[in-house]
């Protein structure tokens, strides 16, 4: 815990979080953790299954080498119990009164089978708050069904929103659904925590990756809702910004890759497609009719498809020409709209990130090295928000927690492991 | 109606399009009081220029871009450039615990209602600033939407097929993560209030929120050096893994196996066809290099099948499956109605419609859906004369200078 000192202190200080979820909940303990929360991840003995997940740190397939583990375990001090047994389920109990929340991603009723529900937790400690996240809910008739993340980006409706127009629906090749949980769940958990501290009660909060993915979907349940209208996946084309039916181009190749540019109406958009014309026009490619569009007269929401293909593409000719770090400047120094499509790479070399100070370097002492992390999701006056100590190993602080908390001898510790408890 | 979580905070919204009233709109879904604070010679973009609008026909109070994350909040119109009206602001910020903005950085200390002032009428107060890329920082005043932030922050990239075009999210979705963890934050800083005393003022980043939905894909470069590709539905270690054509119309249901257990299922769900029998397929390394085949093979079964018939029969020997909702599916879904995730009200101009509530569920004290989204200065009147108190006679004056529009 000494690198936990060297920050200021987090947030959520003087919180205890017992994290017991697999890599749906991930994102939620450590949104937590990384607000201070000393969060404690429950592992079974032999650790988490999710320690499976590549890639790994230099493809050593190895538990305590996965970088997905690393990604989401942050923050977070690690040990190792056995809740299918009875002496695990005791040992947990005790765990549970001086906690202030329990996360936990067991399919609906499991907790409740070992003993471990709300309304058990609440007996030993009636401030605590279980969040409990599913695929689909605690209840309702798809809450028994099993699912990866495919399956919550499907029935959460945003894979029929991307894909090729012809083509089957498609998800974000990067699993999204169990990020999209676990914020929410972060959320739900403190929402009911400000509850909590009023009432002195807590509760039982039923997170779904169904519906925490459905935020992903920005307004288009109100084009059924409102009108009937159905929005359909059109490849790199958007859709439903003007009332004729017109769509528009995002993506367009470049000299090393893509680029993002959109044909937008108000303020921001015209300025864009003004800056745009002058920049075409200084290197000759803006034809005369673009030049002569006047933009403040240009109305996205009522622009017929002819339009924005006469303005498209002379503007895919102009941007072909160009690199996405030329494109990138080019838009920033012109106040434009639109973006370079930054790859990992990109990302951790882009001069904005790295002016406040976003990467984070923590300490893998067992790996000889020190790991640059994504940092703080938010900058905070008061008290801080970032990843102060790297993932657990198995069972790390099993001996710190056991014996230096719950007062467990050493003798009892041994029992433990060789019981399968630990 | 039970108790909500959020009753008595108090909620001042600067902010206009998705991200910050999304905010706005978990905290008046749990009993916060939200007053939005418009103008009519600025109002917000939703209003003007998205559709849907109801029946098509645009108008102010008619966008279901605006009504979505904007339900259960009072609006006033006050016109911030006309002299008083930063005061008039103002008073409302001092009655209130929190104030959420998603301007371009700078804009609200130019206008006179930065961190610094308003610390001055409300010293508590927890403001939450939300923009693409956050206040500081070399691109910080650079304009921008979700659209093409999603592409800065590497969602584009990861979205389509290997060694083809990026394809296209819907709408800002980076938005949307903005969105929770400006609510995250507000609701840490809320607690750090309550132990404390002290308010705080928060820096979201966009940019940054997004960032943490890929951080396996950061470390890859940042340990390994390597770029992780955009692979389409597939899954490193699952096959088949994909969206599969159904009965009908454009009609799909994603399925993925595992375990070879869960391929011996499918094979029986199928009713053994002689192709799946082939020991080529009996091992996940098999199935992955095969896949292509594998994949075509499952379309020709699946397409016999209603998407319902497929995940029920999958779902019931324990295979991974799921209806791919279209947004007209996702009004008559079993499984978000159970959990009564739409709610209906009727609104002014566009009739009856309906509101998401909870992807988390409070279940002691869950969120409502009261009041349908305002029309544009709704309530001037209700805010000005009642919650701040205010005489007609100022009220009439503040109109007649134009600093309540």
């Amino acid at each position: 815990m000494d690198k936990v000192s060297k920050q200021p202190e987090g947030i959520l200080a003087p919180y205890r979080v017992l994290d017991l979820t697999d890599d749906l909940g991930f994102l939620c303990g450590k949104i937590l953790g990384d607000m201070g929360a000393d969060v404690i991840k429950v592992e079974p003995p032999g650790g988490d299954p999710s320690r499976n997940i590549g890639p790994f740190v230099d493809g050593v397939l190895d538990p305590e080498k996965s970088l997905y583990w690393f990604a989401y375990n942050t923050s977070k001090r690690g040990i190792t119990l056995n809740l299918t047994e009875r002496t695990g389920q005791e040992l947990f109990k005790r765990l549970a009164r001086k906690a202030d929340f329990v996360i936990e991603s067991f399919p609906p009723g499991t907790v409740e089978s070992w003993g471990l529900g709300y309304e058990t937790l609440k007996r030993e400690n009636p401030r605590i708050l279980l969040t409990s996240i599913t695929f689909f809910g605690q209840t309702g008739p798809y809450s028994r069904y099993k699912a990866s993340d495919i399956e919550i980006m499907a029935t959460s409706g945003a894979m029929s929103l991307s894909g090729e127009r012809n083509g089957p629906p498609l998800r974000i090749s990067f699993p999204q659904s169990p990020m999209w949980t676990g914020m929410h769940a972060a959320a739900g958990t403190l929402l009911a925590h400000y509850e909590r501290e009023l009432s002195g009660e807590g509760q039982h909060v039923d997170v779904s990756a169904q519906a925490s993915t459905l935020s992903s979907l920005a307004h288009a349940p109100a084009c059924w809702d409102l009108n009937r209208d159905d929005p359909h996946r059109e490849g790199i084309l958007m859709t439903g910004r003007s009332i004729t039916g017109a769509v528009m181009q995002v993506f367009w190749p470049c000299q090393d890759g893509y680029i993002n540019f959109i044909v937008y109406g108000g303020p921001a958009g015209r300025k864009t497609n003004l800056e745009l014309v002058k920049w075409m026009d200084s290197k000759g490619m803006a034809p005369a009719y673009l030049k002569e569009i006047d933009w403040d007269k240009f109305d996205i929401s009522t622009a017929t498809q002819e339009q924005i293909d006469a303005i498209e593409k002379p503007a895919g000719e102009f941007l072909k020409t160009l690199t996405k770090a030329e494109y990138f400047a080019g838009v920033v120094e012109r106040g434009m709209l639109g973006y370079p499509v930054q790859n990992p790479e990109d990302i951790f070399n882009d001069p904005q990130l790295e002016a406040r100070n976003f990467w984070v370097s923590l300490p893998h002492p067992e790996l000889g090295r020190e790991i640059p992390y994504p940092g703080a999701a938010a900058l905070f006056s008061q008290g801080s928000c970032t990843p102060r100590c790297r993932a657990p190993l198995i069972g790390e602080h099993n001996r710190e927690i056991y014996e230096g908390e719950l007062g467990l001898s050493h003798e009892e510790l041994t029992i433990l492991k060789q019981a399968g408890v630990i | 109606m039970a108790k909500r979580a959020l009753e008595g905070i108090k909620v001042v919204e600067f902010a206009a399009f998705a991200a910050g009233p999304g905010i706005g709109k978990h905290l008046a879904d749990h009993g916060a009081q939200v007053i939005r604070v418009e103008s009519r010679s600025r109002p917000d973009g939703f209003r003007t220029h998205y559709p849907p609008f109801k029946d098509n026909k645009p108008g102010l109070n008619r966008s279901g871009c605006f009504s979505f994350f904007n339900n259960n909040k009072y609006s006033v119109t006050i016109n911030l450039k006309v002299p008083g009206a930063v005061e008039l602001a103002k008073r409302l910020v001092a009655r209130a615990d929190i104030v959420i903005e998603n301007m371009t950085p700078g804009t609200i200390g130019r206008l006179g209602l930065g961190y610094q002032e308003l610390i001055k009428v409300k010293p508590d107060l927890i403001m939450l600033s939300t923009c693409n890329q956050g206040q500081t920082g070399p691109h910080a005043s650079h304009p921008g939407f979700g659209s093409h932030l999603s592409s800065l922050s590497g969602f584009s990239h990861f979205t389509g097929y290997p060694g083809k075009t990026p394809l296209l999210l819907y709408g800002p979705y980076i938005d949307f993560i903005g969105e929770g963890y400006g609510l995250i934050c507000i609701l840490a800083a809320l607690d750090y209030r309550r132990r404390t005393g002290k308010g705080t003022f928060i820096d979201c980043a966009q940019y940054e929120n997004g960032v943490q939905f890929l951080i396996p894909a950061m470390l890859h470069f940042t340990v390994n050096g390597k770029i992780m590709e955009r692979m389409g539905n597939r899954h490193p270690a699952a096959a088949p893994c994909g969206a599969f054509p159904c009965q009908g119309d454009d009609q799909w249901c994603a399925l993925s196996v595992f375990a070879d257990g869960e391929w011996q299922a499918l094979r029986k769900v199928m009713g053994n066809p002689s192709w799946a029998l082939d020991p080529k397929f009996d091992t996940v390394l098999g199935r992955k290099k095969h896949e292509d085949e594998l994949e075509e093979k499952i379309a020709g079964w699946t397409r016999l099948l209603t998407r319902e018939e497929l995940m029920e029969k999958l779902q019931n020997v324990g295979i991974r499956a799921g209806i791919v909702n279209t947004m007209g599916g996702l009004f008559s879904d079993l499984q978000l109605d159970h959990r009564k995730f739409w709610r209906g009200i009727n609104h002014a101009e566009m009739g009856w419609h309906h509101y998401k509530t909870g992807s988390f569920f409070l279940t002691k004290t869950p969120p409502e859906v009261t009041m349908p989204a305002p029309c544009l200065g709704e309530h001037n009147r209700y805010v000005f004369l009642e919650v701040l108190g205010m005489a007609e006679t100022e009220f009439e004056e503040l109109v007649s200078r134009g600093v309540v529009e």
